[in-house]
């Protein structure tokens, strides 16, 4: 079904480069607005900016970009003020005053371009969509070349935020991770934000065009979220925004033109798919991020899991043997029952035990090895070690040191349990009187 | 030591003053923002706006005419409605999960469509629509909380995600409707920014009995959503279901929001739940009557923007519905009652005069203190603190006039016997809280001074009798000596 649809490389590269552009213009910026808990801003200002255009236009009558711009940043840079002095003067919640400011504005905006419908083309659904697929055909001749007017405009503004990231990337970071040491070092807070916030205004008003307001949205937040899932370092997370950015970017013009035509539909708006591309891959990244994503975290505490229920079947079996001096075998229902476990857990303990060379089937049970012993035998000298310690250093009751002991063996290396040994007093009794066993040579 | 102290409080307070400035200044500054465009839309653009008679006025606000009757009618419920249920999304500090659960609307809607289109059915029947919209607009709600819980991400970018993320992927599938070419697809566009001037009847009912149910539900709930809003961890504990209570408190704001999709359009819908009862939280600080006016508050800006678009023709309505509602709010939080700015900076300017003439009753007792003079000169109050002489002749003048003190000639200042009872008091509170800093609180004698100088005007009658017992204050009448030397 691939096959059916026409790469047509001037055109649909020229889409994807103005949506790459696009993407990573606002990424770069969207991984400080998600850092300082302002994303919501990002969609604040996108919808706000357009009185900005619309009054920049009835005013001048020109849809000129730098006139629209002044008027859009002048708007967005409105926004975040009144925001702020909203939440100040009325001790109103942040997001409350965000909501009253952005949609007061937007209605104003509805209103100028109604008022003057009859001699603008400026369409409230261009503003949401944009128009990315009618990019390459508008260009102008620099030089000798000729490129899409957009995607200059759009290259210009990503060099822009390029730039401003790499000159204030120390100052940047500091002001989002903490404001007050920031203020300490004699970094002004409140000039960095509305820094940030004239270039997401004007970013967001250089990609209105293109890809209109959602995108913007879209690509504030989503690239950078994902990458904040995926690394804890700001550098890191940025080159991997860019990179989720631009991937949305070429995926999303590929979903727009496939997609529909497995389901038998023609081609779709390449904006809207590319924020609905975002929104999969950050689904992903939530799941699959090595360290901080929910199937990871699954997995890790699965795996625990199962280490531990290992390590409990080999001291049961060990005390068993120890109880009858003779191999004991047990089977995995009864295991099973002693040690409270699932009975899928203890099937792949004793799975990855047998495998390890740790156990050995006898008849219908199993059977400790002498690697299993050893094992056991070093478990049970940190469970009882710790018993010991819990009884005569904490003064605990000596039958309430059990349970604690239980918890701790898991998690004791050799080294903690010299210390432990040190401590103890009475020799090779534990609480109980039985025996410390001694530490494998 | 006495007077730079004072002087740092002084600056402090002079700069408190700030934000009452800047409240002016905002007024101006948001008239001006929403007036200037629209007057200069009139101006540079040619076609002014031409202004209905005052018999149209009156057919209009006297609902004689049908279409306008149902528009008014149902915008006002829809308002009523908003307003209630946005009360507890406010203080439930959830203002802007409203933002993201209309955005998350639109797939539903465009799935709804092409699900029902596509079995042959009418790809617009409303019903369906609506179901669709609930339905991705929950699950987008579900999402936000499912971010919240398992990643580290915050809230901003559980809602910025989820809102963009879903909008995207309508505008893609409303992209997909355009192409089918079974037509019709462009009145679903009208979700976006909403059509209230083509409202019918059958619609005004819907969201007449929506808005019942609100209110009947708000009124039956009002107890469990108050705890909801203001203690959900001693709910908890309480044995409230608290999930259960979220839900539903979320779906009254799914199905207000759906019926107003219609209406208001899924962005100014947002403003219709967040606007009305911030304005109405700066008139009180009771639970009933800011539902009460919030509900009336949204009630009004949907029939003042019904009413006006219908008398003015091509004014999207949706739009003036939100600018009256801004216009309200923007009145509430300068004049409000209970936390409008004005209010506040009067109690602001209240405190700060109290405090300036009780530093003045202290310095002049603590200037005739070695019982040497009886009256202080102005030249010698002007030691004692960092005061301007206006500030110090505001002050004199004012303590004269409320009988505290007399002047006499050649700029002396005398206390009266009230002024001096009042002065003492003061001293004595002043040198109460000091020992105790030195005694209780190991603060070193030189620094107690500007600490006391800060409490001491708020020190209530409890407070000091609890202070002596602290400090087994034997003499209980008599002002303890300063515990440090007092600087002129």
């Amino acid at each position: 079904m691939l096959a059916e649809f026409v790469w047509i490389g001037w055109l649909d590269g020229g889409i994807v480069l103005a949506a790459a552009l696009c993407a990573m213009s606002c990424a770069l910026l969207g991984n400080f607005m998600v850092l300082r808990k302002m994303s919501m801003m990002g969609d604040a200002l996108s919808h706000a900016v357009l009185p900005g255009l619309a009054a920049a236009f009835l005013i001048t009558g020109s849809r000129g970009s730098i006139v629209m711009l002044l008027g859009a940043v002048i708007v967005g840079v409105l926004t975040a003020l009144l925001t702020q002095l909203i939440q100040q003067l009325g001790k109103v919640d942040e997001g409350a005053s965000m909501g009253v400011v952005f949609t007061s504005l937007f209605a104003l905006g509805l209103i100028l371009i109604r008022r003057a419908a009859d001699n603008i083309d400026l369409d409230p659904g261009c503003v949401l969509y944009g128009v990315l697929e009618g990019v390459p055909l508008d260009t102008i001749a620099i030089g000798s070349i000729e490129i899409p007017r957009v995607t200059a405009v759009l290259a210009v503004m990503f060099a822009i935020n390029v730039v401003f990231v790499a000159v204030l990337y120390k100052e940047l970071k500091i002001t989002s991770f903490d404001p007050g040491l920031a203020t300490t070092l004699g970094i002004n807070a409140n000039v960095m934000h509305y820094l940030l916030m004239t270039l997401v205004a004007a970013t967001t008003v250089a990609s209105f065009e293109a890809v209109g307001s959602i995108l913007v949205v879209a690509m504030l937040i989503v690239p950078a979220a994902a990458a904040h899932l995926l690394t804890d370092r700001l550098g890191v997370m940025i080159l991997l925004s860019l990179v989720i950015a631009a991937a949305s970017a070429f995926l999303g013009h590929l979903s727009a033109i496939a997609v529909p035509s497995w389901f038998g539909y023609g081609s779709t708006t390449t904006s809207g798919m590319m924020a609905a591309v975002a929104g999969l891959i950050f689904l992903g990244v939530m799941l699959a991020s090595p360290r901080h994503g929910v199937l990871s975290k699954m997995i890790h505490r699965a795996l625990l899991g199962v280490r531990i229920v290992g390590e409990d079947i080999l001291g049961l079996l060990y005390r068993l043997e120890e109880r009858r001096a003779a191999p004991a075998a047990v089977g995995l229902g009864e295991l099973r029952q002693v040690l409270m476990a699932g009975p899928l857990m203890t099937w792949t303990a004793a799975w990855w035990l047998r495998r390890r060379g740790r156990l050995v089937a006898q008849g219908r049970g199993y059977q400790l090895t002498d690697a299993g012993r050893d094992d056991a035998r070093t478990l049970l000298r940190s469970h009882r070690l710790w018993e010991t310690y819990l009884a005569e250093q904490l003064n605990m009751p000596a039958d309430h040191t059990h349970e604690s002991a239980e918890r701790l063996e898991h998690v004791t290396g050799p080294a903690l349990r010299r210390k432990l040994s040190e401590t103890a007093s009475r020799g090779a009794l534990d609480p109980q009187g039985k025996r410390i066993p001694d530490e494998k040579q | 030591m006495s007077g730079r102290q004072s002087g740092d409080q002084g600056a402090e307070r002079r700069r408190d003053r700030g934000p009452c400035k800047r409240a002016a200044g905002l007024a101006v500054l948001l008239l001006l923002a929403i007036g200037t465009p629209l007057m200069g839309a009139g101006s540079i653009t040619d076609n002014s706006m031409e202004l209905p008679g005052s018999r149209e006025i009156w057919q209009v606000m006297t609902l004689r005419d049908y279409n306008t009757r149902v528009v008014v009618l149902g915008t006002a419920s829809l308002g009523l409605a908003a307003g209630m249920i946005g009360t507890f999304m406010l203080l439930r500090k959830r203002a802007l999960l409203g933002d993201a659960l209309s955005h998350a609307t639109l797939p539903g809607i465009a799935i709804a469509f092409i699900l029902m289109a596509s079995h042959g059915g009418d790809g617009k029947h409303l019903g369906g629509l609506l179901l669709g919209a609930a339905a991705t607009g929950l699950l987008g709600v579900g999402c936000i909380l499912l971010i919240r819980r398992f990643t580290r991400l915050k809230e901003d970018a559980a809602l910025g995600i989820v809102l963009s993320v879903f909008f995207g992927l309508g505008v893609a599938l409303l992209g997909v409707i355009q192409k089918m070419g079974t037509g019709s697809a462009a009145g679903l566009e009208s979700f976006i920014y909403g059509k209230t001037a083509s409202m019918l009847a059958s619609d005004a009912r819907i969201i007449g009995v929506t808005a019942l149910v609100v209110a009947v539900a708000c009124a039956l709930l009002f107890k469990e959503f108050t705890l909801l809003c203001f203690d959900p961890a001693y709910a908890r504990t309480g044995g409230w279901p608290v999930v259960l209570l979220d839900l539903t408190l979320m779906t009254f704001v799914t199905a207000v929001t759906v019926i107003g999709l219609q209406a208001v359009g899924l962005i100014l819908i947002i403003a219709m739940l967040i606007i009305p009862p911030a304005a109405a939280r700066f008139w009180t600080e009771r639970l009933l009557w800011m539902l009460v006016l919030s509900a009336l508050i949204g009630a009004l800006s949907g029939m003042i923007g019904a009413a006006a678009s219908a008398l003015v023709p091509r004014m999207p309505a949706g739009a003036i519905i939100v600018v009256t509602a801004s216009l309200l709010f923007t009145v509430s939080l300068l004049f409000g009652t209970s936390r409008g700015a004005l209010r506040r900076w009067s109690q602001r300017r209240e405190l700060n005069r109290k405090i300036e003439r009780q530093n003045l009753l202290r310095a002049v007792y603590e200037l005739t203190e070695d019982g040497l003079r009886g009256d202080v000169s102005t030249a010698s109050l002007m030691g004692k603190r960092a005061w301007t002489p206006r500030e110090l002749a505001r002050l004199m003048r004012l303590a004269v006039r409320e009988g505290s003190a007399v002047d006499l000639p050649g700029g002396m200042l005398r206390l009266t016997e009230d002024g001096a009872d009042e002065a003492r008091r003061l001293v004595r509170n002043h040198r109460l809280w000091e020992m105790y800093l030195i005694t209780h609180a190991d603060v070193a004698a030189s620094h107690v001074d500007r600490d006391a100088d800060a409490i001491e005007h708020v020190l209530g009658r409890e407070m000091v009798s609890k202070l002596e017992r602290a400090l087994e204050e034997k003499q209980q009448s008599a002002v303890p000596r300063s515990p440090h030397t007092i600087g002129e």
